[in-house]
């Protein structure tokens, strides 16, 4: 692997430093600043701190004891879950589904990402109307179905229990489908992209080895296909644990009666609507570290053993 | 494409894939329904066409001419070409050096880009806003300023994500290629731009599209330092009219569709390369 060309280290320099700077700059040091606000005592937003907290690891054990943080990790743990299973499940059987066809290829790689080039504002708005309580698309679709029970009044007017699709019993499916379904595309597209590089050669010699249909996507695809497929579940763990732009539009601060937190939206809420600019900080660390711990999880399980 | 796979019948395969796509493009041809459609309706009656007396241009009218969208596109475009421009050269050099030396500090780098696509956005912009008006960039009032403090975190925020993308790809480009141009005489810029480059072109597509789309679509930054008229950026723009337009919705699917429209022909037109870039067979052989 650690071929001869790369035995001189000095182009090194030029490959590394102008990205390590820039996230050096923009993403390290702000995040270590983050840390450091995590112990001390910010009373708003933009402004200097105003001394250490007292202790100084109060924001910590606010952290351990706050019952509305239990109910993010939670959710947050669960739609990572689903996120795995469902999101990059989906779209590796779309990816290998795709992958056998000729005609309309081409057209199903483009509308499959459809979702993510819409903005979360307008994604947010169309699914509030789709579960909207009174008339929205799925209880109208349900009444049609007759699921729905209805109570036929004297005067003649008809009364429809309509289903609250944001209470508690519903609440997290409502939240997790959308996130869910935006980003299936996604993992698609970086799927695709990689059955794609795998050589044709491959599958040649498996058919004149007698291997085909089930047995080449179990043979090669899926093998060839694992750097990829752990790329993907890397990404899909870290998004899902800052999940924000969508569920705070369709749920804001934590409806349905603080049961419906995730990790991001309770640190906006905290940041930037109760101005506690440090326990903010401190969540934003706790889902930083959460994800490094589950990823390397992940790759352990996941990686081919030759390589990082 | 593959040759002579038959394991589950075409009609089955079309059908699922038929499901999925119906799901993705039904809420963008409802958006553009409801743009036509006349004030009030969309809550009553939004499934159904916007043909006769529900027909309307208002919206459109309406949208355009309370709010300046040219000059928001103008600073769109700017801002998320610079991004993924930066982002494709300084991420495809980066994941390159990683992928292929070997040596101290390695996997402490790697460990440093898992983390850093962990930062939540909101964990560093406070610091970063500090850091950027005590450079002179951040709240000065100056346009292109202020469009330069959101390019910088954005490239910053792009660049972990593209490097694992990238990694991935340039693991999987087969080293002989490498080791025979060595062998005719490149050295490792050679080989970069002259291997590396094209047998990943999709990749590098791939990355510029996300690249250029999260940059679009991110509200947050962007509300964050581009606080002047002048400044604001389409994204942006479409939050404040969905902020004053209230219940009117078909205002606000009007302006959804204006601000969608560009990055689906952006979107569309690097398709075309990622495609050239598979068909180019570079890995082949």
């Amino acid at each position: 692997m650690n071929s001869m060309i790369y035995k001189k280290k000095s182009p090194l320099i030029v490959f590394l430093v102008p990205a390590f700077l820039f996230l050096i700059v923009y993403l390290y040091y702000p995040f270590f600043q983050n840390i450091i606000n995590t112990f001390m005592k910010i009373g708003g937003l933009g402004r200097a701190a105003e001394g250490m907290n007292t202790p100084w690891y109060e924001n910590y054990r606010r952290l351990l004891t706050d019952p509305y943080m239990k109910t993010a990790l939670k959710n947050t743990l669960l739609l990572t879950l689903c996120t795995i299973v469902f999101q990059v499940g989906i779209a590796l059987i779309l990816a290998l589904l795709v992958d056998t066809i000729r005609v309309g290829a081409q057209f199903f790689r483009t509308v499959y990402f459809f979702p993510i080039v819409i903005s979360a504002t307008a994604l947010g708005l169309m699914f509030n109307l789709i579960f909207l309580y009174k008339g929205g698309m799925v209880n109208q679709v349900l009444l049609s179905l007759g699921k729905l029970p209805t109570e036929v009044k004297a005067s003649g007017k008809v009364l429809v229990e309509w289903l609250d699709w944001k209470d508690q019993a519903h609440f997290l499916f409502t939240m997790f489908m959308p996130v869910m379904w935006q980003y299936v595309g996604f993992y698609f597209v970086i799927l695709i992209t990689g059955l794609n590089n795998i050589s044709q050669d491959l599958y040649e010699a498996a058919a004149l080895d007698g291997a085909d249909g089930w047995k080449r996507t179990r043979y090669i695809t899926l093998p060839m296909l694992r750097n990829v497929l752990c790329t993907c579940l890397v990404l899909a763990i870290t998004g899902a644990l800052k999940v924000f732009d969508l569920p705070w539009v369709m749920f804001g601060a934590g409806m349905p009666e603080n049961q419906g937190w995730l990790t991001g939206t309770y640190m906006y809420d905290q940041t930037f609507n109760k101005m506690n600019v440090d326990y903010g900080s401190t969540i934003a660390v706790l889902i930083v570290v959460l994800g490094v711990v589950l990823s390397n999880v992940a790759n352990r399980v996941f990686r081919p053993s030759e390589d990082i | 494409m593959n040759t002579g796979r038959k394991t589950v019948p075409q009609v089955l395969t079309y059908l699922v894939l038929g499901l999925w796509a119906v799901t993705t493009i039904y809420p963008f041809i409802w958006v553009i329904l409801n743009s036509f459609r006349k004030k009030g309706l969309i809550i009553s009656d939004s499934f159904s066409l916007p043909l006769g007396d529900a027909f309307t241009w208002d919206n459109y009218i309406t949208a355009w001419e309370r709010s300046d969208f040219k000059n928001a596109y103008l600073n769109s475009f700017i801002i998320s070409g610079t991004v993924t421009v930066a982002v494709v050269i300084l991420a495809g050099l980066a994941a390159y050096g990683l992928v292929r030396y070997r040596f101290r500090g390695r996997g402490l780098l790697y460990s440093l880009i898992m983390a850093g696509m962990m930062f939540p956005v909101f964990s560093t912009i406070i610091p970063v806003f500090r850091m950027e008006a005590v450079m002179g960039i951040a709240g000065t009032g100056n346009r292109w300023l202020s469009l330069l403090a959101v390019i910088l975190p954005q490239i910053a925020g792009n660049l972990c994500f593209a490097i694992i993308i990238l990694m991935g790809f340039i693991q999987s480009v087969p080293i002989e290629l490498e080791e025979s141009a060595y062998l005719d005489g490149c050295n490792v810029f050679k080989i970069y731009f002259h291997i590396i480059i094209p047998a990943a072109k999709s990749s590098f597509a791939t990355v510029a599209i996300f690249a250029f789309l999260w940059s679009y679509n991110d509200l947050f930054t962007q509300s964050f330092f581009l606080r002047y008229p002048q400044e604001r950026a389409i994204t942006g723009l479409l939050n404040e009219i969905s902020s004053q337009a209230g219940v009117n919705y078909g205002l606000m699917a009007a302006s959804v569709v204006l601000v969608v429209v560009p990055v689906l022909v952006v979107y569309v037109c690097l398709q075309k390369h990622i495609i050239k870039g598979l068909t180019a067979g570079a890995i082949k052989g």
